[in-house]
């Protein structure tokens, strides 16, 4: 553009001009052949959100690869509300969320994209209670848990609970918790702290994984998260409630007498069309179940034989 | 950009060039576009700075003229809940005393060693040991910091429970520990640089005078080194305070005023990293984190100045 007839003709600048000038030309060219390429043989799904989901939504990815192999299913963790904020930006095809959406992200996300939001139920979850395998803790109640993890929350110590932890060096509760990015974090505050806050001085981890890990090596250690990733080194709390106790188990999370169970949810925007909806009727039909029930989580069918 | 500037510099050049024929024009016009380019590149670093800054503070602005924002609030109330359903507070006093505690206790681990570090190697080892030592401390440097973290969260955490009997292995202690290795490279290298920078003849008079080697360092390099060393600490803050990758991962991320140094703590930095991704563009919890970064900045800022004043007043000594 700025280039000057002297500048053009002069020895020394023309070789770079022209290796620019071949450069330029062959970025363009490869950039469209790509672009062309891509748009015959793959389309991208762009999937993000719940790090609770983020195990069996990178397991449905890498199945449906061999169902459909024209389409390519990108997943990312973060959480639900980083999934949420990425779909209200428009720039994902499917969020997860372990919450469901609030009535303000909805009308963000309309206001933004111009397309409503639409919520599919694709499977349930227990959000279990994590302690560490030596705890004698067997069951706990929801006001415990809200005095153990709420603003202002009197549980302060494990005997407090009528427990004492063996070979631990100190009494006091090590809580665990999750980042506020977090739809398992949202989902334990609406669900057992009635909407107040958390009590400062949590560990807040970064994902259920972590959690569980901390747990499992902490012996005063008190997490929550999805039952999918339960291990060895941890043990699940029933839910002691006027009905009885219940352990985050498939039959009391379908039949709801377990108290924190959940919906996992995925989010598109508007009606899904060609590839997603090909992919969420995938994920809906007994293949996609099956590979929500080996990754730990209650698939829609059982839910279904028991209504 | 450079096109454009060859093109301005061009005009005042034609006339200069029908009086020297002797040069050809290209090499004319090449000269001054590599002198623009040049000074662009000196003063880039200003405008990278500027256009930062401007950045930075035109995200935070909106939230501190929007009333209902206290900035005392912000700076020194340890309540920090952005996503709170019924009372959503801002106070960043405890993630400021977290950022401050880390990088202290990291710099009392990096410092010591790095200045030992780099006082061996100028001092004390022979060239073939200096050079396999110099190699392998600038590697240390090359190490990404997501692997250090990685490093704190699996194996240094495990050492902590294991010797202290502390219940979570994931805290300050850790995160400083990380940081500190983090930060000693950088001391090391440019701590070194200052040392070397000694005339040779300090050391010769020195020794001339009967000073013993220890007498040597204390008496005459550090003293003459002294401004070139404070640099070398002052990178090693930086590097600390910036750093967020590893503590995040190393320090437990808990929003606390620790009362000892196994307890964990969550840093300014730590605290952006995680929470930018869920705050929706333009809401208050997206501006304050923007302020929240303005505040690192101003750290950071107070920090170089002090440097600035100390040697300064080093010098008028």
């Amino acid at each position: 553009m700025f280039l000057n007839k002297q500048v053009f003709s002069s020895r020394a600048i023309r070789p770079f001009l022209t290796i620019a000038l071949c450069a330029a030309a062959l970025l363009i060219n490869c950039g469209k052949k790509n672009a062309k390429t891509a748009e015959k043989e793959k389309t991208t799904i762009q999937v993000k959100g719940s790090d609770t989901m983020v195990n069996v939504a990178q397991a449905w990815a890498e199945e449906y690869a061999a169902v459909a192999p024209d389409v390519e299913v990108e997943v990312s963790g973060g959480g639900s509300g980083v999934g949420i904020a990425a779909l209200e930006r428009g720039v994902i095809d499917i969020a997860n969320a372990s919450r469901n959406m609030k009535p303000e992200e909805f009308e963000l996300a309309k206001k933004n994209t111009g397309k409503a939001p639409k919520e599919f139920v694709v499977g349930f979850d227990a959000m279990a209670v994590y302690i560490h395998k030596d705890n004698p803790l067997e069951e706990i109640t929801v006001d415990q848990l809200k005095q153990i993890f709420a603003e202002g929350g009197t549980i302060t110590k494990w005997s407090q609970l009528g427990v004492k932890i063996p070979d631990a060096s100190n009494d006091d509760i090590v809580r665990i918790s999750r980042q506020s990015s977090s739809g398992t974090y949202e989902f334990f505050r609406e669900h057992v702290l009635g909407n107040k806050d958390f009590k400062l001085g949590s560990r807040d981890m970064n994902g259920s994984k972590e959690v569980v890990e901390l747990v499992g090596s902490t012996r005063t250690a008190i997490g929550y998260s999805g039952m999918g990733y339960a291990t060895e080194s941890i043990k699940m709390l029933k839910i002691k409630t006027v009905a009885g106790s219940f352990a985050p188990t498939v039959e009391n999370t379908v039949n709801k007498s377990y108290p924190l169970a959940r919906s996992l949810l995925i989010y598109t925007l508007g009606e899904p069309e060609g590839a997603v909806k090909r992919y969420i009727d995938w994920i809906m039909s007994s293949a996609g179940q099956q590979i929500l029930q080996d990754n730990g989580y209650v698939p829609l069918t059982a839910a279904a034989i028991v209504n | 950009m450079t096109t454009t500037a060859t093109n301005n510099s061009l005009k005042p050049v034609q006339p200069q060039s029908g009086k020297k024929p002797s040069r050809p024009l290209w090499a004319i016009i090449g000269e001054r576009a590599l002198e623009a380019l040049i000074r662009f590149c000196g003063i880039s670093a200003i405008i990278f700075v500027l256009a930062i800054f401007i950045f930075v503070f035109k995200e935070a602005m909106p939230i501190l003229f929007s009333g209902h924002f206290n900035i005392g609030e912000f700076l020194f109330s340890t309540k920090w809940y952005p996503t709170s359903m019924s009372n959503v507070r801002y106070g960043t006093f405890a993630l400021t005393v977290g950022s401050l505690t880390v990088t202290a206790l990291a710099m009392a681990i990096a410092v010591p060693f790095g200045l030992g570090a780099a006082i061996y190697i100028s001092e004390f080892c022979g060239p073939r040991q200096k050079e396999t030592l110099k190699v392998v401390i600038e590697l240390l440097a090359a190490i990404p910091s997501v692997v250090w973290g990685f490093i704190g969260l699996t194996v240094i955490s495990k050492f902590i429970t294991a010797i202290t009997g502390t219940p979570v292995g994931v805290n300050l202690l850790n995160g400083s520990i990380i940081l500190g290795l983090m930060s000693v490279p950088i001391i090391v290298s440019i701590g070194e640089d200052a040392l070397k920078a000694v005339p040779d003849s300090f050391r010769e008079a020195g020794t001339a005078m009967g000073t013993t080697k220890w007498q040597l360092i204390t008496r005459v390099l550090l003293p003459a080194a002294k401004n070139g060393l404070l640099a070398a600490v002052l990178l090693g803050v930086g590097r600390a305070v910036g750093e967020t990758m590893a503590v995040l991962m190393a320090t437990g991320h808990s929003v606390r005023i620790p009362h000892g140094i196994f307890d964990s703590v969550r840093t300014l930095t730590a605290n952006i990293a995680a929470e930018l991704g869920e705050a929706a563009a333009g809401s208050d919890h997206y501006r304050v984190l923007f302020l929240t970064g303005i505040l690192l900045f101003a750290i950071t800022f107070a920090v170089n100045l002090t440097a600035d004043f100390v040697i300064r007043g080093v010098k008028r000594k």
